[in-house]
């Protein structure tokens, strides 16, 4: 007998939580007219994401996800947004024509009947054995014995990323 | 199925990742600024890391391969981030615009 009865019932209902807020924060990200709001709703999509990451038995990227997606990513765009003002003027034909609209939620839907039929009726084999449980431990053993080579090539590839990005946005900048 | 337990069921995982890559592809085509197609994009990376999860989770004898494969995309995406932007702010300073209609000059 378990000690909390609820507690079933509360997991089911978190998990509906932050799969409402993945879904929903993506839809506000995508459908609202300014990017300053949409730039809230990939954070909540990222909030969402986490917790779903959670449920999937990885609490650490759950942690990296907001991490590097709220605290890294959305702040860059939001810096970016006050530095280039991305937001159309009220009065002018801001988004595309509603055929546009209508072709893009044509093709978004067909991709989505597709991805999902294949993942709900796909052949998925559970495997008989486990080797390890993905523990955050294992996970660090891992980073520096078998895959030491792909946590230096992020590293790398980021350090290449930040000299890049400061040299293409350097590029141009004169005093008037 | 018993609806307390889906949690424990893979597709609705693997559903929840094809509808964000949905959601993202519309926002992709419909946006017509720099950032916003940037935006889409990025929901577009958390649908993959989605699926790559759930995938990993379940049928997946290892599951520490994901979890360093999802940190690999990550930092590629941390990466993509930082080039688009300063891409977008050097866009900016020649065009005084990011909307894409204006910056199709090599349309021909």
């Amino acid at each position: 007998m378990n000690a909390f009865p609820a507690s079933e019932f509360l997991i089911f209902v978190i998990f509906w939580l932050f799969a409402g807020a993945t879904v929903g924060g993506a839809l506000f990200a995508v459908f609202t007219k300014w990017i300053i709001r949409s730039v809230c709703g990939l954070a909540t999509a990222s909030v969402g994401l986490a917790g779903m990451f959670y449920y999937l038995n990885s609490p650490f990227l759950a942690m990296i996800q907001i991490l590097i997606y709220i605290g890294a990513v959305c702040i860059t765009i939001v810096f970016a947004i006050m530095l280039a003002e991305p937001d159309e003027p009220v009065d002018a034909p801001g988004m595309h024509s509603v055929p546009w609209n209508i072709g893009a939620g044509i093709v978004a839907a067909a991709i989505f009947w597709g991805v999902a039929r294949l993942g709900v009726t796909g052949d998925w084999q559970t495997p008989a054995v486990r080797v390890s449980d993905g523990s955050v431990e294992m996970i660090g053993v891992a980073l520096l014995t078998t895959h030491s080579l792909a946590l230096e090539v992020v590293a790398l590839i980021l350090l290449v990323s930040i000299l890049g990005a400061l040299a293409i946005a350097r590029k141009g900048r004169h005093i008037e | 199925m018993n609806l307390l337990e889906i949690h424990q069921d893979p597709a609705v995982y693997l559903v929840l990742a094809a509808l964000l890559l949905a959601i993202g592809l519309f926002g992709f085509i419909r946006r017509n600024t720099l950032v916003g197609m940037l935006i889409s994009g990025e929901l577009i990376f958390g649908a993959a890391m989605l699926n790559l999860m759930a995938v990993n989770r379940f049928f997946v004898p290892d599951p520490t391969v994901g979890h360093v494969f999802i940190l690999f995309v990550m930092g590629l995406s941390a990466a993509e981030v930082a080039i688009a932007l300063s891409i977008v702010i050097a866009v900016y300073r020649n065009y005084r615009s990011i909307r894409t209609r204006e910056i199709a000059e090599m349309q021909g």
